[in-house]
């Protein structure tokens, strides 16, 4: 049998989850140049993290899910990277034509 | 020799005869959900990857381009979705220990929360209509380089309009879930479409999580 989590768990997360909107919104208006890309995705990848474990039950669920949940992410990361290093190095070799 | 097994509990009633028992069953259901939401991973990774080659490309055009969306409504939008999964959490839990009344209740408030959300993106997309932002023959850009503002839209009204078909489809699901809760379908610890589709909910609005820095919130404000 599944354990029951209690609604004050779910509460304390979805409070996190508003704190952190908060902070991603105020740190808009504050010009830290490239940082303010870098502090945005951070908080994002702190709320998803947040959502995963505590609303969607990562936390406690079964290694075969973890495997499951990080091999989507794992599927996205090489989309993303062997793609960029395409783009990001197009430059470094000069062609003679 | 086939395993003869007798309906000891209530829960066996509900178990697939591929099944052994109903925990591999639930086990089955949410591993099949995970790899349905790997996949889902990749159909918006698509748009994330073209979304970040042109934002390195472009940085300046999309920084204003941004500055157009409204923050107040995008940021209203990131609450209203992260409360609809707190009602969607506690709603699988009223689910698990059978509270019928409870978890009607939860499902329709998360149905409800998912129709605020996809007024206030109706209100944002008939503004985006009105301002000419709209890509296609009437869009209009008075600043520089018009044509990459557009694209700027088009991977906004992409990524926006996936995202939104999702929610509307999560809205369906909900409403037909709280039906068959009144029915009382889920009855008896029969929580399995219950737990599954908040898997699915929580992912849009994970989806949604990255969605708003990254296209409202541009560079500074």
């Amino acid at each position: 049998m599944e354990e029951i989590i209690q609604p004050k768990t779910y509460l304390r997360t979805c409070a996190g989850l508003l704190a952190l909107l908060g902070l991603t919104w105020m740190v808009a208006y504050v010009d830290l140049g490239p940082f303010n890309l870098i502090a945005a995705l951070a908080v994002a990848i702190i709320k998803a993290i947040l959502i995963a474990l505590f609303f969607m039950h990562i936390k406690g669920s079964s290694r075969l899910l973890h495997l499951a949940a990080v091999a989507g992410l794992m599927w996205l990361l090489i989309l993303i990277s062997l793609t960029l290093s395409d783009y990001f190095t197009r430059g470094w070799v000069p062609l003679n034509h | 020799m086939p395993i003869l097994t007798s309906p000891l509990s209530d829960e066996s009633a509900f178990v697939a005869e591929q099944f052994d028992d109903i925990e591999q069953q639930r086990d089955a259901a949410k591993l099949g959900m995970w790899i349905f939401l790997a996949t889902e991973v990749l159909f918006f990774g698509g748009l994330f990857l073209g979304y970040t080659v042109y934002r390195f490309t472009y940085g300046d055009v999309f920084i204003d381009a941004s500055r157009r969306l409204s923050v107040l409504l995008g940021a209203t939008n990131t609450a209203v979705l992260l409360i609809s999964s707190l009602f969607m959490a506690l709603a699988v839990r009223a689910a698990k220990l059978d509270q019928r009344r409870q978890l009607i209740r939860l499902l329709l408030g998360t149905a409800l929360l998912g129709l605020v959300f996809m007024s206030i993106k109706a209100v944002e997309y008939h503004k985006d209509f009105v301002d000419h932002l709209v890509p296609g023959p009437h869009f209009e850009w008075s600043g520089k380089d018009p044509q990459n503002t557009e694209l700027f839209f088009w991977i906004y009204f992409a990524m926006t309009g996936l995202h939104a078909i999702h929610v509307t489809v999560g809205i369906g699901v909900l409403l037909v879930l709280a039906l068959l809760a009144w029915r009382g379908k889920f009855a008896k610890r029969n929580y399995n479409p219950v737990e599954i589709v908040g898997l699915y909910w929580h992912f849009v609005d994970i989806v949604w999580v990255f969605l708003f820095p990254l296209l409202y919130l541009v560079g500074h404000r």
